[in-house]
Parts: C-alpha cells; structure tokens; sequence
C-alpha cells in the first residue's frame, strides 16, 4: 500500500555513504493542502522545501501529507508518521486547534516538533515541553506588537474585535496588554462570518480614533472590502495576517496604507532575505508571504541543527536547536527559555509597487520581544 | 445461510484479522486504522437504525457523535486536572475510567437525542433534514464560542482512559475493546429489527397510517429509535475522542453528519454491516488517494457520484444481490 | 444605543436578509419544483463568483462580470441537471443529499485546481462604492442599497413569472401533479433542465454580488447554504414569498440579536465576559428561531407540502 509522498530532498547524485557521518533524518510535515486553508499550508510547505532543495543535503528525508484541516486527522497523521514511518521530527501545522490536538501527544513519544505557524499559549507557558520548538510567533506576539504601534501612532480610543474562538479572545487580550489607550468597544464576531454591516455601524457610532482587528482568512477580506465601503476613515491596524502577500492581492485597493505588524517583511534588509525572496520568485513565480517565510526559518533552523549534531542523540539534537545557529530572513533570532521565538516585531504599510499589492517596513514596534506565557514555564 | 450473511461474516472476520496480523507484523499504525474503522463503523451503526429502519435522514447526527466525544474529553479533563466537574447542588467528580465515560456519553447524547427528536419529528422529509442539520449547526457554534472547555482549540487528553484488567495505551487492546463494543452492538441492531418493536417500526416507514389504525402511534415509535440511534452514535464518540486523545468541535460539523452517511450510503442503506464496510472502504481511499495528488478529493467525490448514481445497494448490495436471494 | 444607529442596524438586518434571499430563492425553487435537495447549491454561488472575479479581472467590466455570473452558473446548472441531478429525482432524499455532497467535493477541489488556492479578486465598481446620506442622516453604503434593491427586484420577477407567464404555469403545474404536466404533453425533463439552470443563474449572481463584498474563495458557498436552507425550512419549502419572508426574518434575528444580546449582558455582566457570552448566544438564535416556528408550524410559514 502507498501510503505517502515520499520526497527525497537528494537534488545531486551524491552518494549518501561518502557525506553522511551521521543517519539520515526523517522529517514527517502535516499541513493543510486541500479545502478552503491550503493556500497558508501550500506557503509553508514551499517555504520549507526551498531550504531543503538549497540546502542539498542527502541526510533529510521528508514525508508530507495532507490534515484537510481536520484535528484528528492530524492526530492520525501524526500517529502514522510516528508508528509507521518512524520519523524523527514533526513540523507543518498551520492552525492552532491543530497544534493543540498534535503536539503534546507527539513531544510525549519523544519525538520533536518545529511550529512553523501555531503559537498557542498553552504550548508556550504551562504545556511547554523540551521537545517542542516555535520558529514562528507565540500567537498573542503580533497583536502585543500591534498595542504597543498604536501606543506611539497616538491612539488612545481603539474599538477592537475578534471572532469568538479560543485565538481570537487570544487576539484581543495581546492587544490590551500592550495598549495604553481606551478600548472605545469590543466585538467578538462569529467565526467564518462573511458580513459585517452591523460591526461596522457599532465602529462609527462608537467615536473610537482608531480599529484594531484580528480576523484571519476570508473573514479579513470581507472586512477590509467593507470597510473600505463604509466611509469610515478610522485608521485600522492588525496583525499581518489579513496582509499577508498571498491573499493582499484578494482585497486590493481596500488595504492600502493600513499598518499591520509582523515580525517579517520582503525588504527587511539583510543578504539571507534578498536571498530568500530572488530564489522563492524564481522558484515558485510569486513573492513569497510572511508564512512561506516561517517555513523557510523552520528548515533552516533544522539543517543548522543536523550539522551539529545526529538527530538520535535527542539532548545534543536539542542543545543544537536551542542554539538556533542559523540566519533566520527575519534578522536576530533567539530563543527564550521556552523555545519561543525573542525577536523584534516590524510595523509594515500596504503599499502598491507597479500592480502588485505588498508591505513596506516603515518601523519596529517591539524589540527583542518575548511572549507573556515563558514564566508559566517549567522546564 | 443467506450471501449476505456470509459477507457480514467474512467482513466481521476481515476488521479481527488486520490488526492480529499487524500486531504480529510489529504495524501498530494499521491497528490504530482499524480501530478508526470500528470506532466509526459503531457510529454509522447507530445512523444507520434511524436511517434505514426508521427512514429518518437525520443530517445532524454528528451533534451526538461530539456529545459524545465531550463527555470523554470533559470528563477526563477534570479528572486530569483534579477539580470537582461542579460543587453543587452535588460534588461531581471528573473520571478516566471507560465504562463511566461511556455510560456518561450514552445517557447524554440520549438525552440531546430526546430533545432534537422531539421537536424535530415533527417534521418530516426535507424538513427534517434541514432542522437536525440546524440543531447540529446550533450545537457546533455554541462548542466554538463556548470558552470553558476549550473553545475552537478542543481539548487535549494526554493518557488514554483506563478500562479495568487493561492497558488501553496498546493499540491491540484498545482495538479489542471498540471491537466488542462493534459486534455487540451489531447483535443488537439485528435483534431489534427483528423484534415486534423493529416491525412496527419498519410499517411505520412504509405506511404510517396502516399502523396508526392498530393503535401504534409512529411518534412514539421513530422517537424511542431517533433516541437509541442518537444514543448509539454518542457512545462511538466517546470512543473516537478516546482514539484520539483529542476532541473539538469539528466533530460535531456536518461534514462529519455528511461522513457518517457516506459510509452508510457506501456500504448499503439498511444492510447491517454496511456501516462497516463503508468505513472500512473510506479509510482505506482516504489512505491511498491522499497521497496522490493534492486535489484527490475531486477523485473521492466522483468514485461516490459513481456509488449514488449506479450501485445502489453500496458495497454490501453488490456483493450479496437482492436481499432476498438465497444461494 | 441610539436611535439613529438602531434604525441602521434594522436596515442591515434588511440587507442581510436580502443577501439570504438572493441565495435561497434559486433553491426554493429547485425543492419546490423538482422535489430535490441540493447541497451543491453553494457550489453554484462560487461558481458564479469565481467567473465573475475572472471575467472582471479581464475586462475590469462589472456589468460584464455580473452576466458572465449568470451565464456560468447556468451552464453548470444545466450540465450537473443532465448528468447527475436528472438521475435523482425519483430517489429518495438520502440519496439527494449524499449525491450532491459528493457534488460539493468535486466543484470545490475543480475550482481549486483551476484557479488556485489563493482567494481572488473582486471589487465594487466606483460607481457603485462609497457611502449614501439617508433622509434622518445614515451614512449608508450604497452598494448594500444596491443589494436590497437587486434583491426585492427579483422577488418581483419571481412573483410575476410565476403568477404571469406560461414556464410559470407548467413549473405551478409541475409542482402539484407530476405526471398530469407530462401526459399534457409537456417536456417534463427539459422543464427541469430549466428549472435547474434557472436556480443555478440566481445562486450565481447572488455569489457574484455577494463576492465582490466579501471574499471570493473555494468554500465560500457552504456558510450561505447552510443559512438559506434555515431561511426555505422557515419560510416553507417552494413558497417565494416565504422564502422572503424568512429571509427577513433571519436576517433581522441574526443582526439585531449580535447587537442586542451583548449590550443586554453587559447590563449584568464584565464587559469582555457579556461580548463573548452575548455573541455565542447570537450565533444559535437564527436555530432557536428555526425550531420555533417548525414547533408551531411544522411545514413552515408558507409551506403546504414536504
């Protein structure tokens, strides 16, 4: 029975004999690649495979499959890839109720797992494990960052909101605590909700100066078109994900000029990022976003670690992560002492370069920012 | 012996050699699948009372398979974390143990069962499609938004649940238990069509009146089997959540509904093992076409189009012919 | 809250169920005519979105873009009417649902590998973008107006080729006595086709005006679908003016109950508390309603048949 994909990330003829001092590591990625969130797993898994194909190095083997976004199918997949395929590292979920449903079990066998997206708070303060490593963000880091530019662009009167689920009450409560200001109203939506007249009319009654908002996916499209359309002019601010390269195009003309915070973007300037961003458009034939570029950190962090040491020693394995000796596209990369990311959060503008829609870097709002879970951690 | 028999018999067969042999193999991820399949076949088992000998198309049933599982996962949760479920008007205590977790799913996905069928039995054909799929809807939105057990994230078990004279974290014994539970429960759904209550069960979906003139009332009737369907399907969600020490609200989404009916519709609508060989026949295409292309869900709905539209007795019909011929 | 603003969420409680009604009337009148439950109708308004963002982006034409809507969903009407639906008809419902779930898969993952998994394009003209000055005021959107006006223009257009024309008489006449229509003489099967497409064309133009407010993705059918079979099972099943009637009615309850059930928490409440509480209440209202008014009318407010 053909179970998987297996790709082997051998790009030359090199023998495995001559090079390899230590075994092979098999790396099993579980993202989403089919239904309506493929487009953020496609990224990851493009991110990923362009370090591994630049990297050449015949000692990664990766087996990819497809969660369709569904929690125990990810479990399944994961006790598959663990049992059966006997992998050595797990990586790829996008989603944080994925994350939550794969990665205690999975760090409990033994088994390490790299989080190219997923930073849920449990993961990082109370549940956090040894074996367990954030490349990307704890998932209340962008909305703290997000707090603190609305702190020095002025405002002192945000209206926020969030659909009701568990990463958007996440969303809101990272935004106060880093805003000084007035919360002028505070909406939970219903999550994979299209239309949003009312929000919109609670916003300009309310009299707030400004709107912060965490609403990912379709729903952020919908918001920022209709947004647009109201005539509102308060100015918006949010986490990255409503701007991110690949879906910016989808909203147009109804993102330009809003601030948004990510810990990455196309010019920060650094050689490892030019880098990334000539090969990835050369490679894929479109720029890459801000979570193709957490799945280029994770391989990267993985390749830096595979040189130091073999991956069946777990604590020399794990020391060599810890050290994330790598260049991460993102600049400084260190991390904390619950193997979340310290890093600086970035404030990005949407601007228009010829047709294509993307952010500029026009600040930094946090430093060498940790998360507020890492004292929660007993490691 | 009828040929149908004999297929129910081989397939009985089938689901308890697999896993032997992968545990013999040293395969433990083949045991985990078949558990799946047995676990999931349990719950088209209980659809499939509503569904074929009630000819109740409820397209709400993963509200009873999430019960189910949130039974499981609330109360292994507080068992987890060693606080009280709730203080008063009694001190209840969260638990790890099976049985409780099972009689727990049972009688609360029974109770949710009450209620939906009550108000929705009401109703009948496309009505009543349409108002479990909103009652599952109701239920699925309210597991999202809902903070206290987790909300959209779900909640994670990290031991799995203890069952007397076991270790339940072997695959294989885990696998025996949901195996039992699967063949009693078949005996059970093929004694109750037989019984007086199965037969004036089955009047009443051919012609509701007919029975109404002896004095049966179809009511009564299709509620007492809307409740042991409902009831059957929660205690197969306790065990899914189990199978995978997770559960969230994405097992009460209708696509679960609208899976559970696929393995039922792929084995054969009212056959008795057709739950089974439905579940078994999905897994095992959701294993092979996954890893063919990223659109192999374009593969997976044609091949059902296909099963729809020109084998209509599913799996089962089309190996046993006619139900009423015999070899 | 003020008056002003209770008046502007009313008017999108209106709006809303005008968004509902655009999509639930092709379905209604699929159920009503033909008997047949069609999940995939949430396909169809992608389809129609997803020609319409393409069409646009080519000629940057939104009339264009709204035809080409149409004429998409038509076509993969009548296509999915002679291929698969026309096999349905005499089935029972399980086999309806399972059939056009599978319909669901294959038009979803198609759209997917034809153009891609990131979401599309699709804007208001500029003619039709920015905000009105209501008499009392309200600063509204006046593509929403359009909306409601697109809206009640085809509830008429509905009403009238049903009372009015002769496809009107054969699809009243189909609905009561199937096979009296077809020993009239009339071409039963090629009614259907009709029937279909037509249910199609409506679910397309609803995704496209729908779209070019929101975002045009694969799955974006399937939140709708659900919320126009709550509408038809409310309104009762075939019936137009049900179908517009429960629309408003769910729209309304959906809108007014987001707003009012918070702000009614908070009278009791810590603020963040009552929002979250508030708004997981709001989302199972439109059920609550739904349960309501089968428990006192079990074929709906209009309905006479199942």
């Amino acid at each position: 029975m053909k179970l998987s994909a297996l790709i082997l990330a051998a790009t030359t003829a090199a023998t495995a004999a001559i090079t390899a001092q230590a075994e092979p590591v098999k790396v099993g990625m579980i993202t989403t690649l089919s239904g309506g969130g493929a487009s953020l797993g496609l990224a990851i898994r493009d991110g990923f495979m362009l370090a591994v194909k630049q990297a050449g190095n015949p000692d990664l083997e990766i087996i990819i499959e497809d969660d369709q976004r569904k929690p125990d199918l990810a479990v399944q997949l994961a006790d598959k890839m663990i049992q059966s395929a006997k992998v050595d590292v797990l990586t790829g979920i996008v989603w944080s109720n994925l994350a939550m449903a794969v990665v205690p079990s999975a760090t409990a066998q033994g088994k390490f797992y790299l989080s190219p997206n997923a930073g849920p708070s449990l993961l990082a303060g109370k549940g956090c494990h040894e074996n367990y490593f954030n490349v990307a963000w704890q998932n209340d880091n962008l909305h703290e960052a997000a707090g603190a530019y609305a702190n020095t662009a002025g405002f002192s009167n945000t209206f926020i909101l969030a659909p009701n689920y568990p990463a958007g009450h996440d969303a809101l409560a990272g935004f106060k605590r880093t805003h000084e200001g007035e919360v002028a109203g505070e909406l939970f939506t219903k999550l994979g909700q299209t239309d949003y007249a009312s929000e919109l009319a609670q916003i300009r009654a309310s009299g707030a100066d400004s709107v912060f908002f965490f609403l990912p996916g379709g729903m952020g499209i919908s918001f920022l078109k209709q947004f647009a359309d109201s005539g509102i002019e308060t100015p918006l601010v949010g986490p990255a994900f409503s701007f991110d390269q690949d879906i910016l195009q989808a909203v147009g003309d109804a993102a330009m000029g809003v601030h948004n915070t990510s810990q990455w973007n196309k010019d920060l300037d650094n050689p490892a990022n030019m880098a990334f961003v000539e090969a990835f458009q050369a490679e894929y034939g479109r720029l890459p976003s801000l979570i193709a570029s957490q799945g280029y950190d994770t391989a990267n962090l993985l390749l830096s670690a595979m040189d130091k040491a073999d991956v069946k020693d777990a604590d020399s394995f794990r020391e060599a992560l810890r050290a994330a000796d790598f260049t991460s596209v993102r600049g400084d990369f260190a991390f904390g002492a619950n193997q979340h990311p310290v890093q600086d959060i970035y404030v990005r503008e949407v601007i228009k370069e010829g047709d294509v829609y993307t952010n500029k870097t026009v600040g930094v709002a946090l430093t060498d920012h940790a998360d507020a879970y890492v004292g929660e951690c007993k490691m | 012996m009828t040929r149908e028999t004999v297929i129910n018999g081989l397939l009985a067969l089938l689901l308890l050699g697999v896993p032997l042999w992968a545990y013999l193999a040293d395969e433990p991820f083949l045991i985990t699948l078949a558990t799946k399949v047995a676990i999931l076949a349990l719950a088209g088992v209980g659809l499939n009372i509503a569904l074929g000998q009630g000819g109740l198309v409820s397209l709400g049933h993963a509200a009873f398979f999430g019960i189910g599982g949130y039974a499981m996962g609330i109360l292994a949760s507080h068992a987890q974390s060693y606080t009280p479920l709730a203080e008063w008007p009694w001190t209840i205590e969260g638990s790890n143990s099976m049985p409780v977790i099972w009689i727990t799913a049972v009688v609360t996905s029974a109770l949710a069962a009450l209620v939906i069928g009550a108000l929705s039995l009401r109703t009948s054909g496309v009505y009543f499609i349409m108002i479990t799929l909103a009652f599952g809807q109701m239920l699925y939105y309210f597991a999202i938004s809902w903070p206290a057990y987790g909300g959209e994230d779900g909640l994670s078990i990290y031991v799995r649940n203890g069952f007397p004279g076991l270790n339940t974290l072997d695959p294989i014994q885990f696998f025996a238990i949901t195996y039992v539970i699967l063949i009693a429960t078949l005996f059970f759904a093929a004694r109750l069509t037989r019984s007086p209550f199965g037969l004036a069960l089955n009047a009443a979906r051919q012609t509701s009146e007919r029975v109404e003139t002896v004095g049966i009332v179809p009511y009564q009737l299709r509620l007492t089997v809307f409740v042991i369907s409902g009831a059957i399907t929660g205690l197969a969600g306790a065990l899914f959540a189990d199978l995978n020490r997770f559960v969230s609200p994405s097992m009460l989404s209708w696509h679960t509904s609208g899976e559970l009916m696929i393995f039922i519709i792929l084995g054969g609508t009212a056959r008795l093992f057709g739950p089974l060989a439905g579940a078994a026949a999905f897994i095992v295409l959701e294993q092979m076409l996954g890893g063919l292309s990223d659109y192999w869900h374009i593969h997976l709905g044609l091949l059902l189009l296909v099963v729809v539209l020109f084998a209509r007795g599913g799996i089962i019909g089309t190996l046993a012919g006619e139900e009423v011929r015999h070899d | 809250m003020s008056l002003l603003l209770f008046v502007e969420q009313l008017l999108n409680g209106l709006q809303f169920g005008m968004t509902l009604f655009l999509t639930a009337a092709g379905l209604t009148l699929v159920f009503g005519v033909m008997g047949l439950i069609n999940l995939a109708h949430g396909s169809l308004f992608m389809v129609g979105a997803f020609a319409a963002a393409a069409v646009s982006a080519a000629t940057g034409s939104f009339l264009l873009a709204m035809a080409a809507s149409i004429a998409a969903a038509a076509a993969a009407g009548a296509l999915v009417e002679v291929v698969v639906i026309r096999r349905l008809y005499r089935r029972d419902h399980l086999d309806q649902v399972l059939a056009t779930f599978a319909l669901i898969m294959i038009f979803s993952e198609a759209t997917r590998w034809l153009f891609g998994s990131f979401p599309l394009y699709l804007n208001i003209p500029t003619y039709l973008s920015g905000p009105v000055t209501l008499p009392g005021g309200i600063e509204y959107p006046l593509y929403r107006l359009t909306i409601i006006a697109v809206g009640l223009l085809i509830a008429i257009g509905l009403f009238l080729l049903i009372s009015r024309t002769r496809l009107g008489i054969q699809i009243r006449a189909g609905e009561s006595d199937r096979e009296m229509i077809a020993a009239l003489g009339i071409d039963i099967s090629k009614l259907y086709t009709i029937v279909f497409a037509l249910g199609a064309a409506l679910a397309g133009l609803a995704g496209a005006m729908i779209g070019a407010i929101q975002s045009v993705q694969v799955g974006m059918g399937e939140p709708v679908l659900i919320l126009a079979f709550v509408v038809i099972v409310i309104g009762g099943i075939g019936s137009i003016k049900g179908v517009l009637i429960g629309s408003i009615l769910v729209g309304m309850t959906n809108t007014m109950g987001g707003v009012l059930l918070p702000a009614f928490l908070r009278l009791f409440m810590e603020n963040s508390a009552a929002t979250a509480a508030g708004s997981a209440l709001a989302t199972m209202l439109i059920y609550i309603l739904m349960a309501l008014v089968l428990i006192v009318k079990p074929t709906g407010l209009y309905g006479a048949r199942t």
